[in-house]
Formats: C-alpha cells, sequence, structure tokens
C-alpha cells in the first residue's frame, strides 16, 4: 500500500489506503441504511443494519488509528530483523477460541436434540434445521478459518522473512472475515439460507466474504513475493493452494441471482444434477483444499518446529503436494454415488478418491516421521503430543475416505451416521487437535512468554478431548453400520426387516453417547481456554526482544 | 530435481540423510527419497483405476459416454433388482389380489405374507401417526385395542384405510363432533355440567357444583343424538364410546371441555390412488390382526 507519509517524519499524512477505506466505508454506511429502508424482510434489514454499523465503526476506527499513530509508517526491518505484524494473528488467534467454543457447544445441544427433540423447545431460531448449519459454519469457517488466518499471517512473515504486507489490509482481512462470520450466523438464526451445505450463506454475504479473500490472496501474494529467502517454504505451497481454490470454488458454487437488492433471496445458477455436482465439487474440495492443505501447512511448520528436527523429505513434500491438489479436484462426485449423476462421473469420483490415498499419506509420513530422533518429546511434551496425534487421525481419516468412496462400501454407509463419525474423526482429531497444538504454540511465541501457563492442562485438554473424540467417533460407526444394515435388511418372504422409524428408534443410545463425546470435547477445550487466558496475563520478566519470540519448546 | 547442486550439503546427525540446504525460521528439510512402498501403492492404485475406467462406465464423449466392458449400468443394475423382487413376490401377490380378505385369514401361508407387506407399508405410512406398533399416540387412535371410531371388522379397517376420515374423498368417512361452545350451543355453565358427566360415564370423579340431573339433561338433548343415551357410541357416525375409559384426547376436564366447546374433526388421509388395491388390502389384514380386530 502506497503511503504518503513525509519522509522527514515531521507532517503526517493519511495513506490512500486510510482515505480510501473511510470513503468507502462512508459510501457503505449510507448504501446500507438505504437498502435497510427498503428491505422486504425485517431479517434483511438486520443485516443491513449491522454492515451500516460496521461501516461506521470502520469510519472512526481507520481515523481514529490515525490520529493517534506516528507519523511515519511502521518499518519493514529494525536492526536487520524483520519487523513482523502480529497484531492481526494476535486478534485471529484469540477469536477463533471464542468462535471454537461457541461451534462446539452448539454442536452439542444439535446432539442432545437429535437424542432429546424436546430441546428443539418448537422455537424456529433454535430448532435443529437452524443451528445445524450454525454449527459447521462456527466450526468449519470461523474457528478454523481464523485459525487457518492467524498461523497463515504468522507462518508467511517468518518463514519469508518479510513483515506482512499492507497496512490496514491485513486487519481489514481478519475483521471483514469475522463480519462475514456474523452475518452467515445470524443469517442461519433469522432462517435465511440460500440450502447448499456448507454453503448455506446468501448473496450477500457471499459478496462480501469474496471481497475479503481477494485481499487475503493480495495480502499473501505480497508478502511472498518481497520475501527475504530465496525459496518458498512447503508451508506457503499449502497456504496458496488454500486461498486460491477456495476462492475458486467459492464463485462457482455461489453463482446466484438475487430477486432484488433489497431481499436476500437469490436463485442459484446451476439447476437439477448439475448443481447437485456443483455443490459436492464445492463440498469435497471445501474438505480438499479448506481442512485439508490449510491444516497441512499449519502442520508443516508446526510439527518441525514444535520437534525441533528437519521436515523428514523434500521431495515427498513436493511430490505428495501436486499429486494432493491435482488428485482431490475430482474427488467430489462420490457424494453422489447412486443417484441422478451419470455413472461415468460417480466412476471419476471413486477413482481419483482411491488414488487419493497415498498424496494424502504422504503429508502424515512427513509430519510423523519429522518425529524421528525426537519420539522422546512425546512423553514431556503435550503439545507436541497433540500435534503428533492429529496427525494419526488425520492418516486414519483420509484413509477411512477412499474407504467409503469405494461404491459398495458407500452404498452401506452413505446417509448413515458412519459419514458423521468420518466427519468427525477429521474434523475434531484432525482440524481440531492441529489447530491446538498450533494455538499453544503461537500465543507464548506472539505474546512473548517463555512458555505457557501449565503443561499441565494441556496434559489434561488432551486427554480429555482425546477420550471424546474416541467415544465420538466409535459411537457413530457402531449406529452408523447399524443404521445400513438395518436399512438393506430383508425378511425371508422378499420385504424389509424394519420401518425407518424403527431405525430412528435404534439410534437413540448411541445419540446419547455421541453426546458424550462432544462434550468432554467442549470441556477439554474450555481447560484450553482457562490456560491460554492464564498464559497471556501472567506476567513474566521480558526476556525476549519482540522480533525473536521464544522458540524453546516444553522440556 | 536437481537438489545436489546446492551448495549446502548438511548432515543431519541423527538419521544420517543429508539436507537440502535451506533453512526458513530455523526449519530445515531432509533429503530423504520417497518411501518405496509409498510409491508401489500409489502406482497400483493408479493401474487400479485405469483397470477400473476400462471395466465401468467412465469417459465422456460428446454425447455419451463409455459404457465399459460389461456394458454395466446403475440404473439397469437397480431395475434388474427390482425386477427381480417383483417376480420372488410374484405368485404370492398374485394370489394375495385374488382372495378375499377373509379368505388370506383363513391360509397361513397367505397370511403371513400380507402381515409382512402389511407391516412394511404401515411402518412407511401409518407409523409415524399411529406409532411403530400401532399404539397410537394423543389425537391418533391406539390400533392393538378393541375400541374402534369406525369399526373393527376387517371390511370397515379397508374402508377406513382406502377413503380416510374426513380426508375429502367422496367415500370418506364424515361427521364433526360439532363445537358447541364456540358456535354459542352450549353456555359455559353447561359445558362444565356436560364435562363431568361425561366423566362420570366412565367412574371418574366429578368437581364440586357438579348436578347429575343438569349433565343428563344436556347429554340427552345434545350428545345422545351420536354418542347414544348410554354414551356408548356409534360407529356409523365415528361416535366414541365415552364409557371405556379410552381417551383420544385425554380424560381430564380440561381437554373434554375443550373438545365440547370447540369440536373435534382430525383427519386421517385416503390411501386409494397412493397405494394399490392389494397393498391397502394386505395392510388391512396387518391392522385387523394386530390385535383388536373383530
Amino acid at each position: 500500500m502506497a503511503t504518503a507519509t513525509g519522509l522527514h517524519g515531521q507532517d503526517k499524512q493519511m495513506t490512500n489506503g486510510e482515505l480510501g477505506l473511510i470513503i468507502l466505508a462512508v459510501a457503505t454506511t449510507f448504501g446500507s441504511v438505504y437498502v435497510a429502508a427498503k428491505a422486504y424482510t425485517p431479517e434483511y434489514a438486520f443485516h443491513a443494519w449491522v454492515l451500516a454499523a460496521a461501516s461506521l465503526a470502520t469510519v472512526f476506527g481507520v481515523a481514529n488509528r490515525y490520529f493517534n499513530r506516528p507519523a511515519e509508517m511502521p518499518q519493514q526491518v529494525i536492526d536487520g530483523k524483520p519487523n513482523y505484524n502480529y497484531g492481526p494473528v494476535k486478534f485471529a488467534t484469540l477469536i477463533s477460541l471464542f468462535w471454537g467454543v461457541a461451534g462446539f457447544l452448539v454442536g452439542l445441544i444439535i446432539a442432545l436434540q437429535l437424542a432429546f427433540p424436546e430441546l428443539n423447545f418448537d422455537l424456529p431460531w433454535i430448532s435443529f434445521g437452524r443451528l445445524r448449519p450454525l454449527h459447521t459454519s462456527a466450526v468449519i469457517f470461523a474457528f478454523g478459518g481464523n485459525v487457518l488466518l492467524a498461523s497463515s499471517f504468522y507462518v508467511v512473515q517468518r518463514t519469508c522473512r518479510a513483515r506482512l504486507a499492507g497496512d490496514l489490509a491485513p486487519w481489514f482481512v481478519v475483521l471483514g472475515y469475522n463480519l462475514f462470520i456474523v452475518i452467515a450466523g445470524t443469517g442461519y438464526l433469522l432462517g435465511i439460507t440460500q440450502s447448499k451445505e456448507y454453503a448455506e450463506p446468501e448473496w450477500y454475504a457471499d459478496l462480501w466474504l469474496t471481497i475479503v479473500w481477494v485481499v487475503y490472496l493480495l495480502v499473501y501474494l505480497a508478502t511472498v513475493i518481497k520475501r527475504e529467502e530465496p525459496h518458498l517454504y512447503v508451508a506457503n505451497w499449502f497456504y496458496l493452494a488454500f486461498i486460491v481454490t477456495i476462492a475458486v470454488l467459492h464463485l462457482v458454487n455461489n453463482a446466484s441471482i438475487p430477486i432484488s437488492i433489497f431481499s436476500s433471496k437469490s436463485y442459484i445458477a446451476w439447476s437439477g444434477v448439475q448443481d447437485a455436482m456443483v455443490q459436492w465439487w464445492y463440498g469435497h474440495n471445501a474438505v480438499g483444499f479448506f481442512l485439508t492443505a490449510g491444516f497441512l501447512a499449519i502442520m508443516y511448520y508446526f510439527v518441525p518446529k514444535r520437534a525441533q528436527r528437519p521436515v523428514y523429505s523434500y521431495r515427498l513434500s513436493i511430490i505428495h503436494f501436486w499429486a494432493l491438489i491435482f488428485m482431490y479436484i475430482w474427488a467430489g462426485p462420490h457424494h453422489l454415488h447412486y443417484t441422478a449423476l451419470p455413472d461415468w462421473a460417480q466412476t471419476l469420483g471413486m477413482t481419483f478418491s482411491i488414488m487419493l490415498w497415498m498424496p494424502s499419506w504422504g503429508g502424515m509420513i512427513n509430519g510423523l516421521m519429522t518425529l524421528s530422533g525426537a519420539w522422546d518429546k512425546l512423553r514431556t511434551d503435550p503439545v507436541l503430543r497433540m500435534l503428533v496425534v492429529s496427525v494419526a487421525f488425520y492418516g486414519m481419516s483420509t484413509f477411512e475416505g477412499p474407504l467409503m468412496s469405494i461404491k459398495v462400501v458407500n452404498s452401506l454407509s452413505h446417509y448413515t451416521d458412519w459419514t458423521i463419525g468420518h466427519v468427525h474423526s477429521g474434523a475434531l482429531g484432525w482440524v481440531g487437535f492441529v489447530s491446538f497444538g498450533a494455538i499453544y504454540c503461537l500465543v507464548p511465541w506472539l505474546w512473548n512468554k517463555r512458555e505457557l501457563y501449565s503443561l499441565k492442562l494441556v496434559n489434561w485438554h488432551f486427554w480429555i478431548s482425546t477420550i471424546g473424540i474416541v467415544v465420538y467417533i466409535t459411537s457413530m460407526w457402531v449406529a452408523g453400520i447399524l443404521q445400513g444394515l438395518m436399512w438393506r435388511a430383508y425378511t425371508s418372504l422378499g420385504y424389509l426387516e424394519y420401518s425407518f422409524i424403527e431405525t430412528v428408534d435404534a439410534m437413540h443410545p448411541f445419540y446419547i453417547i455421541r453426546a458424550i463425546g462432544g462434550g468432554l470435547f467442549l470441556a477439554g477445550t474450555l481447560v484450553m481456554v482457562y490456560n491460554i487466558y492464564k498464559t497471556i496475563v501472567t506476567p513474566e520478566p521480558a526476556l525476549e526482544q519482540a522480533g525473536s519470540p521464544a522458540l524453546v519448546p516444553a522440556e | 530435481m536437481s537438489i545436489q547442486d546446492h551448495d549446502s550439503h548438511k548432515v543431519d546427525s541423527i538419521s544420517g540423510t543429508t539436507t537440502t540446504g535451506h533453512s526458513w525460521d530455523g526449519i530445515e528439510e531432509l533429503n530423504t527419497p520417497l518411501p518405496k512402498w509409498w510409491l508401489t501403492i500409489l502406482y497400483a492404485s493408479i493401474i487400479w483405476a485405469i483397470g477400473y475406467v476400462i471395466v465401468y462406465p467412465a469417459i465422456p464423449l460428446v454425447s455419451s459416454f463409455t459404457q465399459g466392458a460389461f456394458g454395466w449400468s446403475s440404473r439397469a443394475a437397480v431395475e434388474a433388482d427390482l425386477a427381480e423382487l417383483v417376480q420372488q413376490r410374484a405368485p404370492v401377490v398374485a394370489a394375495l389380489s385374488k382372495a378375499s380378505i377373509t379368505e388370506i385369514e383363513k391360509d397361513p401361508k397367505l397370511l403371513a405374507f400380507a402381515r409382512a407387506s402389511g407391516r412394511v407399508t404401515f411402518g412407511d405410512n401409518c407409523a409415524p401417526c399411529h406409532g411403530a406398533g400401532g399404539g397410537g399416540a394423543k389425537s391418533y387412535p391406539n390400533l392393538n385395542d378393541d375400541d374402534w371410531l369406525w369399526g373393527g371388522s376387517a371390511e370397515q379397517i379397508y374402508e377406513t384405510i382406502a377413503y380416510g376420515i374426513r380426508s375429502g374423498h367422496p367415500k370418506a368417512h364424515e361427521g364433526n363432533m360439532p363445537a358447541f361452545g364456540r358456535d354459542g350451543l352450549l353456555k359455559p355453565a353447561e359445558i362444565s355440567q356436560v364435562a363431568d358427566y361425561v366423566r362420570a360415564l366412565s367412574g371418574l370423579s366429578t368437581a364440586t357444583g357438579y348436578d347429575k340431573a343438569i349433565g343428563a339433561k344436556v347429554f340427552a338433548e345434545n350428545c345422545a343424538a351420536c354418542h347414544g343415551d348410554e354414551g356408548k357410541g356409534n360407529q356409523e357416525l365415528g361416535a366414541p364410546n365415552l364409557t371405556d375409559q379410552i381417551w383420544l384426547y385425554g380424560s381430564d376436564k380440561a381437554t373434554i371441555s375443550e373438545s365440547i366447546i370447540n369440536g373435534r374433526g382430525n383427519v386421517m388421509p385416503a390411501w386409494v390412488g397412493r397405494l394399490d388395491e392389494t397393498t391397502i388390502k394386505a395392510l388391512t389384514v396387518y391392522v385387523h390382526t394386530l390385535g383388536g380386530g373383530r
């Protein structure tokens, strides 16, 4: 971002970015108020008011920042060391914890609603149908998304030895992304949805996310371009694959036309089976590029860093990166086995899912084998243990995925709770644990602490949540396979053995066990939040310079 | 890949492997070759995929796609499966469609088949209201007992299933419980008295201030036409027996008063047109033999 600051540090001038953002925010404020006044529904008007409030806050925030900042912009390098920008990283780290707890809690509530439907309380806002997307979006996009924002902005700076590009832009990305989360989440509760799984937000939220995402890509690329390292570290390839592909997926799957600028309602450009195919091409690659590529980037930085060992194989990292990127994008049709989707497309989805097995495992091998020579650290460092177990869960669910994509297996598993179990072994075990591990590393580094407040509490978190995950996924395996077998059971007279409602009834005990597993996972997270809070607020003599945070892992 | 070209060849002391010579924020990379087993499985999965593509429908062409070595298609497979099932059931279904309900119930083989078929139909269509075992729920009659609103003979059950109750079908059972309170036919005091009278009919307690004479008078003038002089009901009109301690909506005075004030007119859909003749027959046999059939 161009700066117009006087070189002699005397006269303070607004940067183009500050001025431009204030003008845009003022215009957006008036535009939002106009839309709010003419909105067709009060729900949509509420969202217009939210945007108006956010725009107004931007005007005051940017102006206030301008009056309080020194005339000169922050230096790129101080004393030969990069002047890293950690503000947006800190914000995204903390808010990821907030969304994590919220998302896990809503997950627990809907798990209990499935076991005890009375808990819907006959209120539309908290009915299962509205809370379910709130849960999935909160954990994937709010929790996972903020962990990705925080870690990517940290890792790209450290591995490129360059200050994050832009002055306001990184803040625009993290705050703008969280505004998207607020609009999406409140929209679900108010009943605003375009009914596409994992892409429920309506057109205006999608447009806003597009703007934020483009700025995210630009900040990331600009930082990579001005790097001081001659080569690009592998974590950055994964982050870039994640950012670029999510942009493409988001644009294609949300190609919809609003009925009016004054209405939240829109119609999607695709129809019928094409719409289903686009949706699952999106849905599967959201798993592939958001929850896999993005979090593999985290793994590639935090595991070697914490273990203080070199990455196991550079060659494997290149081969499995490109194989993963190439194979993943075709595997989506396995979500539509035995449907109206043409057979050739189902074959495509299944064969690429099988071929995807080894490329996925490349990441697991590189993660686990990086520990060779440092396995003893698992005994003493629960953070490293959390990271390693996350990689093990990653390996397990990326074996289970190709298995479930095989048509004969899928004919049993599809539409059952096995799928829910599979998703959660990846979500809780892999994405959750690798995120927790990264946050446990990041917080002392960002806040200049020598160590976490308590490694003992990390240990408690690890065991409570691990037991929770195991309880969760085993109950769903049993439930899912039972459900699938009940659905297909025939009597000797050629009639179905069980009515659908009997299979629902049979799920009840497993739904209770699942809720207990989810409750344990949430409890572990609360232990973490306390630990992180104490780490940040407990004072200690500052031993480290701002430019070089503590890198010493637990002993 | 010319990793060898890089200037640094630092050897990692623990693994004995050289590094690539780069270091990012202290992270280095070993120059380990690809694991053989990994590469072998990767190639094997690719070869398997090529084989699968040859055998099964796979490659999109301009207006069609390759059909695979055996011409397999999921649509043809499901049609073959269904045809096989239809064929398997065909002889018994044919016998079932010819036989009357009485004949079916006398023939053990036909009865077993009809009950198996009826049970599935019941689970998919009736269980959401009447419960998986036909046990009923508030507002939805229990089908296991011998208290029938519209008759418990096989023929009567068939009529009820086929045409429904207040379903809009021309042959549907009609007859509403009028809204005596809402329409001003009875005064609140009279409703209170007759509600207590109805409770007394099945031996339930009555509120203070209950006057049997008034209750009986109101009942005789307003209710007896359908429910009978003794309150034993009339299946021609779907008027429930009020003396048998079986309550569709509840036996407390508030619920009974609500029935009298606002009337009742629950709907059961007509299944003719949605289920075929033989299926309805089998369903009738299933319900009739649940335990309460007459």
